[in-house]
């Protein structure tokens, strides 16, 4: 697993994803850091993490799409599949390098901390946990890119699929209310990354929700393993 | 040391590798000869645990593959067709990955500086794979086989792509390995095959053609004796050429002659070819001062191992429907196409000459 991950590591940077990664994140959440935080008056971070979750559905499958598809392409995933590790271990190994760049990504935040420290005092509860929502999110989102990711062998295919898939949950919610059936509507609404979400930056921690983003990410790593051993005996 | 019983892989409705049988022992080197698709590399994938078997065992070193993957996989090194190489990481990156993806335990330094040596990669070790010739990745990729010094070595066309140097080179090498490792190695170049392996498995259509080594299956197959004639009639015409056949039909011996393309203005070639028994060269060369006609080239044509390896390949009905008897296949299971005209199975002779031509087909390619 270290293995894998440390060349994840490498390559994210000589690849340049990881720069494309940071850079746009960077951008993304100082603009908004600026407009919604700064420019309101308040030292409340929360509106720069709700508007987070849109530009991070987008960037996350830039950060996924490669992982597995380019392995299949390019036939080294016949060195990977092997070698005498197991199957967890490529995943978790290339789901950990996916989210540590997200963590160094997302820990721009305290720099933004920083400066709002100089301007007011800092509201440090809901900043760390709308951090820890937004790295939950992330868990679940890197966990679907990889899945995505391991059905084909393009990478775009995969990045564009993901971002298919990510806004779809996304806008979802926006159609709940025209769900006639209300065991659907349940469901649609249970299974809502970005309510959810909202919820955290609103200052609630829900413990279900938690749960719920923990086990996403579990259960896509399974379903990426499984798709992996399927793919030996087809 | 490699057990592989009634391996079968099926794709759908179609059988890749349908029974295939075979022990190997430490030490050995192992040459798997087919054509193109004929089930090398789905034989070797499974092998390495790359993929799965429908049904059948495999066993490396006692460890059943598909039982206890991690510990069978850390006996074999495998160098697959294309090289699984990341091509954005140095040579020495890459390595250095794959010592870490092995778990080896060796001293890292002196190992991959062992493995670099042995590959002829040193000089290269800094740079990009990108950057390298294919003769440079396919020796990457062989590097990265032996490292963690495994038991044993599946090589899946190991000289592809490198030129006549390298090829050689890279021949000395499996030689110089199959002396620690136990070597199996693929290709369709069968003078490479002849070169290098203790022992050949011609593999077509999934299933096992033929288990010997080089001698046995030549021995096996060269009973027929075929040579080339060109001989100069009186008249320079094409006259000339029904007067030759139907004389060296009568010579004693003979027992098909073929007029073959004029070569030469108004001379043709005679394709004959003997019983096996009989050398009628100088029968032929009686003949032919009796008449006044002038033999301008004599030249044998004993099958090599390539004429058995197409005759294996391109026959029609090999295996497939032989193939379901769940005993292993004897050693020597040649089925050869007896109906074309030309190919009358004949004594077991000739055998020297086989040796001989199939040194002269090594030499030249």
């Amino acid at each position: 697993m270290g293995a894998i991950y440390r060349r994840e590591m490498g390559a994210f940077f000589t690849s340049g994803v990881a720069y494309v990664f940071l850079a746009v994140f960077y951008v993304f959440s100082g603009y908004y850091f600026y407009n919604e935080v700064i420019q309101s008056g308040y030292t409340d971070t929360s509106p720069l993490f709700s508007n987070m979750f849109r530009i991070v559905l987008f960037l996350i499958p830039i950060l996924t799409m490669r992982l597995l598809s380019e392995e299949k392409k390019n036939r080294t995933d016949q060195g990977l599949l092997t070698a005498p590790i197991g199957l967890w271990e490529i995943v978790v190994g290339k789901y950990l390098a996916a989210m540590t760049i997200f963590v160094i990504a997302e820990s721009i935040i305290f720099v933004y901390s920083i400066i709002l420290g100089y301007l007011g005092d800092v509201v440090w509860a809901t900043l760390l946990g709308n951090y820890f929502a937004m790295l939950l999110l992330a868990a679940a989102f890197i966990a679907v890119g990889i899945f995505i990711s391991a059905l084909t062998e393009n990478q775009m295919t995969a990045a564009v699929f993901s971002m298919a898939v990510l806004f779809f949950v996304y806008l979802s919610d926006s159609f709940t209310e025209r769900i006639s059936s209300q065991w659907l509507y349940d469901i649609v609404v249970q299974l809502s990354f970005y309510s959810r979400y909202i919820e955290f930056t609103q200052g609630i921690f829900n413990l279900t929700s938690v749960l719920f983003y923990l086990s996403t990410a579990f259960l896509f790593n399974f379903f990426t393993v499984r798709i992996l051993e399927k793919r030996r005996w087809s | 040391m490699i057990e592989v019983k009634n391996l079968v892989k099926r794709y759908g409705d179609k059988k890749a590798v349908n029974d295939i049988s075979f022990k190997v022992e430490r030490g050995e080197i192992l040459g798997f000869l087919g054509p193109n698709g004929a089930g090398k590399s789905t034989t070797m994938n499974m092998l390495t645990g790359y993929i799965s078997s429908t049904s059948g065992q495999i066993l490396i070193n006692g460890t059943d593959i598909l039982e206890d993957p991690k510990k069978a996989k850390a006996n074999i090194g495998y160098l697959p067709e294309i090289p699984p190489l990341y091509v954005d990481m140095t040579v020495d990156g890459y390595l250095n990955f794959v010592y870490d993806l092995k778990k080896c335990k060796l001293s890292r330094k002196a190992h991959l500086k062992d493995v670099c040596d042995l590959c002829k990669i040193s000089d290269v070790r800094s740079r990009l794979i990108k950057n390298l010739s294919k003769g440079y990745r396919q020796r990457v990729g062989l590097a990265q086989a032996l490292i963690n010094n495994p038991p044993v070595l599946i090589l899946d066309e190991p000289t592809v792509g490198l030129d006549p140097n390298q090829i050689i080179e890279i021949r000395t090498l499996i030689k110089k390995l199959g002396k620690r490792h136990t070597v199996i190695l693929s290709s369709h170049i069968l003078p490479e095959i002849q070169a290098v392996c203790d022992r050949i498995i011609i593999i077509n259509k999934g299933v096992v053609a033929a288990d010997g080594t080089a001698d046995e299956i030549a021995k096996s197959i060269t009973n027929e004796h075929k040579m080339t004639l060109r001989i100069e009639g009186p008249t320079h015409t094409a006259s000339d050429k029904d007067m030759i056949v139907t004389a060296l039909r009568a010579v004693d011996g003979v027992k098909y002659v073929r007029a073959d393309m004029e070569r030469e203005r108004g001379v043709y070639d005679y394709d004959v070819e003997t019983d096996g028994k009989t050398d009628v060269r100088r029968a032929i060369n009686a003949l032919c001062s009796e008449k006044g006609w002038n033999i301008l080239m004599l030249q044998l044509s004993d099958l090599t191992l390539e004429d058995i390896f197409l005759k294996i390949t391109m026959g029609e009905q090999i295996g497939s429907d032989k193939g379901n008897d769940s005993k292993p296949r004897p050693r020597i299971n040649l089925v050869f196409d007896n109906s074309s005209e030309t190919e009358n199975a004949a004594s077991d002779k000739g055998s020297e000459n086989a040796e001989a031509s199939a040194d002269d087909n090594g030499g030249e390619k």
